[in-house]
This record gives structure tokens, sequence and C-alpha cells, in this order.
């Protein structure tokens, strides 16, 4: 892991990485930093005094109905994109992989929406679905299902569920069909040779050997669904109607720059950091261990 | 696969294209939108054949702006915006991390570990979590409303460093030994043989950091006060900011077009860079 041959120079490496130290300490350290020490501080209304006081900030959160609604609302909306999206791409990218003809054209087709920035899906998805003027909203309208995502709250989740599906399932099907294609045909001949069908082939050679691929995935689709799908939210519902969107960056977001209410956004923000070092840290310790170098 | 089955073959191609046909319908819609007239688009359902306003509504959104009060400025300017951002994210990042990673790597020097580490640490925490207190030092050095201040703070993420340091660990010695005996120093070294080696990697890099960096929303979105400095996705949104007026829905969605195209065209042009950067970026 280290190289063996290396330069002697004593003052460079510093000058080397002190682009990098520099922008990492004044962006992040001390940003992060600030937010530790926010989060135990109640401010005044005009931001002109505030006193410290402690875990009273955590407290009063896990104490409000409607944070504890966040928190559920995150876990239902992520446990779903991931859930979801990962099993759709999985499929998409089963039968790519199978297909020997078309497969490159097929995998143009299916990997641009990456590109697509979220807040582009949210606007997109809005007016596909958006009450009066939907293309999808006036079909469902004409077979009867009455469609307002403004005021029916699982409408909305509907609606933001699958613009965040949407963009994602080309992320997924991405990785997953790069991990198919590293299963050695060997092992797949061996076993029909013994006889076994494509479905149980698949199921006990295939979807085992996909596992760490499908593990990372699994990580990677609940941080984009707690933070990349803010853009989606900000664009079609707001949050709304009521809570039933209100993600808990969002929250952070609209207490902290909207409601002003720096303390709790502050302690909001302790809180998301504490549950991603979690995610990122299993995500490392897992993978770390198949790496060689 | 390995026997001939016809109709599973003809089953995949079927979920294939099912699955083209979804990913590609919003698309549709949104460009078949984006060719009519407002009154065209409200009233529904919307025709699905393409309009004959292409050009007229194409050349409002980028030279006139759309909108009354909650409109936003002419696309064209937003575009540049988002255009100078995403370039310089893309470019800055990659430039900054190539430093940090040869001094990490071809080095040893006090202290080398503890710094791999602190800025490694900035991988666990996206800009989304720590949104407060950056605005406020960005707002203390006055780098609100400025290229700076959109582009800097995004900067601060490793993942390049981690990826280049990855790449370099995998540089045969024999190389860097012959470069000593040749008498070259470490900057020789680097300008001469370590980037031309890097190619591929800067190239894969630079794809997913310019999608990163143009569609960028929740940061832009809280320290751009004026018009002028919008990006285009931000752009949109204010499009839709329903409030009193109604959403023209054929210049948002012309708007949604132009906002798609540079990303695409990226990927879709260094697709194979792009496909191989982030496989083995997580590997």
């Amino acid at each position: 892991m280290e190289k063996r041959v290396v330069f002697s120079h004593k003052t460079l490496p510093y000058l080397l990485l002190a682009p990098q130290l520099i922008i990492t300490v004044v962006f992040f350290f001390l940003p992060a930093g600030q937010a530790l020490w926010q989060s135990m501080r109640l401010e005044d209304a005009f931001g002109l005094s505030s006193e410290f006081v402690g875990l009273e900030n955590f407290q009063a959160l896990f104490r409000q109905s409607s944070y504890l609604e966040s928190f559920k609302v995150t876990a239902v909306f992520s446990v779903l994109v991931a859930g979801i999206g990962l099993s759709v791409s999985l499929v998409l990218a089963v039968m790519a992989n199978r297909v020997l003809r078309g497969a490159s054209l097929y995998k143009t087709m299916l990997i641009w929406p990456y590109a697509v920035a979220p807040a582009v899906v949210g606007v997109l998805w809005l007016f596909l679905f958006s009450p009066s003027v939907g293309i999808i909203a006036v079909a469902l309208r004409d077979i009867g299902i009455y469609w307002n995502p403004r005021l029916d709250g699982n409408q909305a989740m509907i609606l933001v569920l699958i613009a965040s599906i949407w963009k994602q399932v080309s992320y997924n099907f991405l990785f997953f069909l790069a991990g198919l294609q590293s299963i050695p045909r060997s092992l797949i001949e061996a076993a029909a040779i013994d006889g076994a069908s494509p479905a149980r082939r698949f199921w006990t050679i295939v979807f085992p050997l996909l596992s760490p691929t499908a593990f990372f995935l699994l990580v990677v689709n609940v941080i984009y669904a707690f933070f990349d799908t803010f853009a989606v939210i900000d664009t079609t519902t707001q949050g709304g109607p009521g809570t039933s969107t209100a993600i808990l960056v969002f929250k952070v977001y609209s207490d902290g720059f909207r409601g002003l209410d720096l303390g709790s956004s502050a302690a909001q923000s302790v809180i998301l950091m504490f549950i991603v070092v979690c995610l990122t840290a299993i995500q490392f310790r897992y993978i770390d261990r198949k790496v060689q170098y | 696969m390995v026997e001939r089955r016809p109709w599973l073959d003809f089953l995949a191609h079927a979920i294939l294209l099912l699955g083209v046909a979804i990913v590609a319908f919003p698309l549709y819609v949104t460009f078949v939108a984006s060719t009519q007239t407002a009154q065209e688009v409200a009233s529904a359902p919307m025709s699905l054949i393409p309009g004959p306003h292409f050009i007229d509504n194409y050349r409002q959104v980028l030279f006139g702006g759309v909108g009354g009060n909650n409109g936003a400025p002419p696309v064209a300017r937003m575009m540049f915006v988002s255009l100078v951002m995403a370039l310089s994210i893309a470019i800055g990042k990659i430039a900054i991390s190539l430093l940090s990673a040869f001094a990490v790597v071809y080095f040893r020097f006090p202290f080398r570990m503890f710094f791999f580490w602190m800025i490694f640490v900035t991988l666990m925490l996206p800009v989304e979590v720590r949104i407060a207190p950056t605005y406020k030092v960005v707002a203390d050095l006055g780098m609100l409303n400025s290229y700076a201040g959109l582009t800097l703070p995004l900067i601060a993420s490793a993942t390049a460093t981690f990826l280049f340091r990855q790449f370099f660990l995998t540089v045969p010695d024999e190389l860097i030994e012959a470069a000593r005996i040749d008498g070259a120093g470490p900057l020789r070294f680097f300008k001469d043989i370590l980037l031309p080696l890097s190619k591929t990697s800067m190239a894969a890099l630079f794809v997913i950091q310019f999608i990163y960096g143009w569609n960028q929303y929740l940061w832009p979105l809280l320290i751009t006060t004026q018009e002028d400095m919008y990006p285009v996705v931000i752009g949109i949104k204010r499009m839709i900011s329903g409030g009193d007026s109604v959403t023209e829905w054929n210049l948002t969605m012309a708007t949604a077009m132009l906002a798609m195209v540079p990303p695409v065209l990226v990927v879709i042009l260094m697709q194979r860079w792009f496909v191989k950067g982030l496989v083995d970026t997580e590997k």
C-alpha cells in the first residue's frame, strides 16, 4: 500500500497539499465545527445574542412530532427509492446482459438520465403530473382517479418517488451491468451442464456473486435518497402538503433558512452528519475488505 | 445465454424496450411541449405531436427571459453561469486533487497520514449537511453572488484525491526509479510521466464532476440572490413558482431541454470514460 521509492524533498509536499488543505479547512472543518457549536446554542429572533443550552436543542427536536414525522417520511422514502430502484435496474441489467445485439445501444439509451439535474427531473415530472395540464394526470382523471398531489400526501409521495427512482435507475443499471459482466461464464456454463434452469442459475449463482455490488448500491441509493433528492422535492412539492414529503434534509433547509431557527437546524444537521458518517463507515468497512492493490 | 431460448430473448428485448420507452417518455413530452404555444399546452390533454413554435420559444427563452415578477433572466446568461460553475468545479477539483494525491503517495513527511485522513473525512459529509455554517463562512468572506462562492465550497471534497491516490499506487516503481536515475526532480516526473498516464482517470473524473457541478441546486439556491448569477437549474425552479402568474409550461420546458443538453452531451460523447470512471471509483 506504500511506495518503496519516493522523493526526498521536505517542503515541496506541503506546498502541493496546501491548496486542498486550505479549502478543506475553510469550507469543511470550520463549518462543520460551527454546526456542532451552534447546535448547542439558542439564538434570539434577531441573532443578536445566543446562549449555551447544551443538548436542549436535541431534546426539543425529539419531542417535536413534525421532526419524528420527518424521520418516518425519510425512512419510508429511502427504503422505497432503494428497493424499487434496485429491483427495476437489476431486471434491466439482467436483460441487457442477455442480449447480444444492440447491447451498447440499449446502454446508451438507458444511462443518459444520470446527466439530468435532480431539479430538472422534478420539473419534468411535475409537468407530466400537473393536475391541470399534465398528460398523465389527465389520463388518470379519465379513468376515474382524482389526482392532485397538492392536496393528497400519498400522491405527493408517489410523485416524488417516481421522479427520484426514474433518475437513479440509470446509475444502478450501470453498476449492475458491470457486476454481471464480471461473473465468469464458466460458472454459469457449469451450472447449465448440471441441468439448472436460467431462473435457478440466477438465484443460486449470479445473485450471490452480485451481492457486493448490490450492497454498495444499497448504501449509495440510501445516501442519494437522503440528500440528492432535495432538489426534486423543492421543485415539486416543497415538502408538502403539510409535511408528507418533508425529508430530513429538507427540514434542515426550511427550518434554517425559512424559519430562521438556526439552533434547531444546526442540531438537525448534526444528527444527519451522524447518520451519514455511520452509513459511509459501514460502506467503506465492507468494501475495503474486498479491495486489493 | 448458454442455450438458445428464443422466447427469453424476445422477453429480454421487450423489457429493455419498455425500459427505454419509460426513460425516454418524459424527454419526448418535454420536447413536444417546448415547441407549442402556452395555450396549446394548457389545453389538456396536450397533443403528442411536436408543434411549429420551436424557434420562437427557444429564441424567447434564450434571450428574452420568462414571466413577470418571479421570472428568470435570459437563459443564455444562466447557461453561461452554469457552464463556468461546472467547468471550474471539474477542473479545480481535478487540479488540486492531482497535487494532493501526488504529495501523499510520493513523499514522506511528518503528518502525512494525518493530512490524508483529514482530506478523506470530507468524503463523508455532503454539502447539504453543513449548509448554514458554510453559508456564514462564505458570506463573511464576501463571496456571496460570486463564482468563487459558487465553486470553492464544492471543490472541498475528496473523491478525486482518493481516485488519483489509488491510481498512483498502481503506477510501477520502475518509472520513478528511471526518472531519478535520469536526474529528474519530482515536478518533472509529475509533468512528464504521471500526468500522461493519468489521462483516462482525469477524463472520467471530468465527466462526473462536470455533471455534479452543472446539477448543483441547494448550494446555489442559498448563496445567489442576484438574478444574473443564477445557474440554469435554479432558473427553472423560479419559472414554476406559481404564485399569481400561470406557469408558461412551454417556455419552462424549453429551458428544461436546454438545461439538459450540456451534461447529456458530455455523458454520451464521453461514455466510455464515464462508465469506466464510475465503476472504477468505487472499487
